[in-house]
């Protein structure tokens, strides 16, 4: 353990950001990246079970083919409020805001972000656009499922269209000052020694995330305000009764919304990186590539969004330009799960609750990737799309993919955060829960899908019974997997064993200073000389197999 | 329905095995790479799990060798599905020219279809087996999708303009349709079947033979196909729309405070142009039938509604029940008198 010895910690101190200052206005009006990372966990974690008590009453009402538990008005507002809350206060804040907002400064040696003031400013917004979108669920919610499709949303819907959109426009801001935020201190407040190619893997995916908010959310916002903009004035933007074009909306709002799920996975995809590498301790294999795919999926992720319309009389040759992207998309996607294998090989791998996580996301991300493809391919996706199948391909990737990411990454760090460790049986048990009960809550609907059941619909032909009953099974296991961190969790903060500053015994920065983290993060501004990931001196590194002789020099 | 749960949807059009052939390709691929990539890593966690806790393995640099490759097979597979895909979708976007023509109108929430020998139906498509059949579709109000989940064909049906899609069954029988594009309330609603007959059985529905049932059960056949029964309820117990049973020779109560007796007139009015006399509490939502039903059949649906028991169970316009007069229950068939009071039962 050469490496990992080479460090010496401070003696740990009885001051740590958490009890430097006392008082909720010295929380509510913090500038420290920590403790607005912390606000922004409670926060989303209020929304992520609001959105899951929403799953729980879609199942119950699934359960049985007729609409027998809720009446279609209030189902449909049901899966809307589940899609708007989870999507845009859960998933896209969800790794950013907390992991991201925690570990971004710490992992590049920094003492803050660079703009701490707007750090705070950003939570505050979310929280008003939060608040917004709250009342339109209590004041009578919304209908027009979390795509708001036009005319529907801006004619037809007698709910709280408007309300729930300003809600989510304002929330966008926070999500673009956090990308800002992000980009600026990537850039500049890198620690003496900390090239880009040092940087954690976790690091370079943030800064794609980065690249779509900033780029991806000012166009969502536009969207949304155009359509209230009809809904209230009546002025014909996107409904054809009064002169507009309901399918401008979907390309505006795909435009974001595509690019947006790689807003959710793209930082769970680094949490991963993270995950593999230290709990194998090994550097990852091809570093470069894996950096690289993180903006080729930015980039190519704004090129695919017609891929959403292909059943909506979309130019036969558009709809072909749309399905050779997204399969090329599919490519950067397929290079990092292939590296993360590889980087196994030879390893040593801990059966850690963190690292559990990462091997469950590899093999549901493979699974909502390669699903993604049924979708991408013209003449299949005239047949899947609107079905239950695109709804178990999406849910793989933002459950499978960015939730198992942010539990891994929340259980990784925990100690870190806390001070305190989580309970390992406890937590190794939860992630198998979790595993068993997404996956028999998804995997039938891939079948009802190809069966040809639609989405959105509360009452379905008693053929599909059978896969729904499953489903429902299967989400009820989920749920409870779901709760048991949410207790543990709680409990740690009080009864955890204490951490260590360095209970995983890994190089990288974060874990280079005591946990709970000073509020400046470091005593002295590290200086770094090593690569990212480096358990053992680069010149033990091995040549493997017959391409030795094409071996990239140790990055 | 079988007993065994099935895993492929029927097969029911000339494009549903190229659609399928897809799948299949795509889940064969699909189980190969999922059962590849588990099968390592399941075999790396076991081969090198930690044995000690001071294990440091030696580093490994990566190989452009072995990115190139997973990078190109990959990508040789991708466009082996896309090109495949793209050119079935070719196929099912473009309608041979010697199609059958029906005409399809979405409407929340119910599907309005008219033949081009200007036969109409709701909810259901009739079409001959091993024709080609092209549908010309749009919406009178918010986006539907006309989907059949038989035929692996769906197109949206946008307000506005007509989109197409079509189709050839190869097997009788009656199929699934669905509006796929959530559409407000009752989308989950908005279903039906599509009928595959033999041609001759079709050509001898199209030509709309009357058959000899009773004037009520041909009306109660009328009530179902029309898609009243979707407001109105199974026996006209009501629903989004006002109850039928025990209406003939009510006092109902109208939107603007108003009163009428219903009589004939008023329910025939009431079908042909249901916005012109609205009862209290529900609103303008029936569409008209004007010229989909003919005078028979609008005597036939009358008379389906005399026949509808009723009326006790619902003491609705308690107010003067009785100042109607209690004229003996006539027979269905005779033509209405506009004024003449009728009782129910």
């Amino acid at each position: 353990m050469k490496a990992i010895e080479a460090f010496e910690l401070p003696p740990p101190s009885r001051v740590n950001y958490l009890n430097a200052t006392y008082g909720l206005k010295s929380w509510l009006l913090t500038k420290d990246h920590k403790r607005i990372a912390l606000l922004y966990l409670g926060s989303i974690t209020f929304f992520f079970f609001i959105g899951g008590l929403y799953a729980l009453m879609i199942r119950l009402e699934l359960l049985t083919p007729q609409g027998d538990f809720l009446q279609s008005a209030t189902y449909n507002k049901v899966f809307t409020q589940h899609g708007i809350i989870m999507i845009f206060f859960f998933l896209i804040p969800s790794i950013p805001a907390t992991l991201g907002n925690f570990l971004v400064p710490m992992m590049i040696g920094a003492k803050d972000l660079a703009f701490p003031r707007i750090n705070l400013l950003s939570w505050y917004i979310y929280l008003v656009g939060g608040l917004i979108t709250i009342y339109a669920l209590l004041a009578g919610g919304v209908d027009t499922g979390w795509t708001f499709y036009t005319p529907y949303s801006t004619t037809f819907s007698n709910s709280y269209v408007v309300a729930a959109g300003l809600g989510i426009f304002i929330s966008g801001f926070s999500s673009i000052l956090t990308g800002l935020n992000f980009i600026v201190t990537i850039h500049t407040m890198r620690a003496p020694g900390m090239t880009w190619f040092r940087l954690p893997l976790f690091i370079w995916s943030h800064y794609a995330t980065s690249l779509v908010m900033i780029l991806g959310t000012p166009v969502v916002a536009i969207t949304i305000l155009l359509l209230a903009f009809e809904r209230v004035s009546r002025v014909g933007i996107f409904d054809p009764a009064l002169g507009g074009d309901p399918i401008l909306f979907q390309h505006l709002f795909w435009f974001y919304s595509h690019p947006a799920v790689y807003i959710m996975v793209l930082p769970s995809m680094g949490v991963i990186s993270e995950l593999i590498a230290n709990f194998s301790r090994k550097n990852i294999f091809g570093y470069r590539f894996v950096a690289f795919s993180s903006l080729a999926i930015a980039v190519f992720g704004f090129l695919v969004w017609g891929h959403h319309l292909f059943v909506t009389s979309q130019s036969v040759y558009a709809g072909m330009i749309f399905s050779f992207l997204s399969f090329a998309v599919a490519i950067p996607s397929a290079i990092k799960v292939f590296n993360w294998t590889a980087t196994l090989y030879k390893s040593s791998i801990s059966y850690d609750t963190p690292m559990l996580y990462a091997l469950g996301f590899i093999g549901l991300f493979t699974v909502g990737g390669m699903t993604g493809l049924f979708l991408a391919a013209l003449a299949l996706d005239v047949h899947l799309s609107d079905t239950y199948f695109v709804v178990a391909h999406f849910h793989y990737i933002m459950v499978g993919g960015a939730l198992m990411g942010y539990l891994g990454g929340l259980h990784y760090w925990w100690p870190k955060i806390t001070g305190r460790m989580y309970p390992e049986g406890w937590g190794r048990f939860s992630a198998l829960v979790i595993f068993v009960g997404f996956n028999l809550t998804f995997l039938p609907q891939f079948v009802a899908g190809f069966l040809g059941m639609p989405r959105r619909y509360h009452a379905y032909p008693p053929e599909f019974q059978v896969f729904n009953v499953l489903s429902s099974a299967g989400a009820s296991i989920l749920g409870i997997g779901m709760l048991i961190p949410a207790i543990y969790f709680v409990w740690s903060m009080r009864y955890g064993k204490v951490a260590e500053a360095n209970p995983w015994h890994l190089p990288g920065l974060e874990w280079r200073t005591q946990s709970p983290p000073l509020t400046e993060n470091f005593e002295v501004t590290p200086v770094v000389t090593w690569e990212a990931y480096e358990f053992a001196p680069p010149e033990e590194t091995e040549i493997v197999g017959k391409f030795g002789s094409e071996l990239e020099q140790p990055a | 329905m079988q007993s065994w749960i099935p895993l492929v949807p029927d097969s029911a059009s000339t494009l549903s095995w190229k659609v399928d052939a897809i799948y299949f390709y795509l889940s064969g691929i699909t189980l190969f790479f999922t059962l590849l990539i588990s099968g390592i890593l399941i075999f790396f966690v076991i081969r090198y799990r930690r044995r000690s806790p001071y294990e440091i393995p030696r580093p490994i640099a990566g190989s452009h060798k072995l990115e190139t490759l997973w990078t190109v097979i990959p990508f040789v597979i991708a466009m082996t599905i896309f090109g495949w895909a793209a050119s079935v979708y070719f196929q099912q976007y473009h309608p041979p020219d010697n199609a059958i023509e029906v005409y399809v109108v979405g409407k929340q929430w119910m599907w309005k279809i008219q033949h081009s020998t200007g036969q109409r139906e709701i909810n259901e498509l009739h079409v001959p087996v091993g024709r080609k059949i092209k549908l010309i579709m749009t919406t009178e109000d918010v986006i539907h999708d006309f989907f059949v989940p038989a035929f692996r064909m769906k197109a949206d049906v946008i307000p506005g303009k007509y989109t197409t899609q079509w189709f050839e069954a190869t097997k009788t029988g009656k199929y699934h349709l669905f509006c796929a594009e959530y559409c407000g309330m009752n989308h989950s609603g908005m279903i039906g079947s599509v009928i595959v007959m033999e041609p001759r059985e079709f050509d001898n529905w199209l030509s709309g033979n009357t058959n000899s049932a009773s004037p009520a059960a041909a009306g109660q056949q009328l009530y179902q196909t029309l898609g009243c029964v979707s407001c109105h309820g199974a026996n006209g117990e009501g629903g989004r729309g006002p109850t039928l049973a025990g209406l003939v020779g009510r006092k109902t109560p109208l939107v603007g405070g108003q009163e009428v007796v219903a009589d004939e007139a008023y329910i025939r009015e009431s079908i042909l142009t249901p916005q012109a006399k609205l009862v209290e509490g529900f609103g303008p939502i029936m569409p008209t039938f004007q010229g989909q039903v003919s005078e028979d059949q609008l005597l036939q649906l009358l008379a389906f509604i005399k026949s509808l028991p009723g009326g006790s169970s619902q003491p609705q316009s308690t107010a003067s029940p009785a100042a109607a007069g209690t004229a003996a229950p006539r027979p269905a068939a005779s033509p209405a008198q506009p004024n003449r009071p009728a009782a129910g039962q």
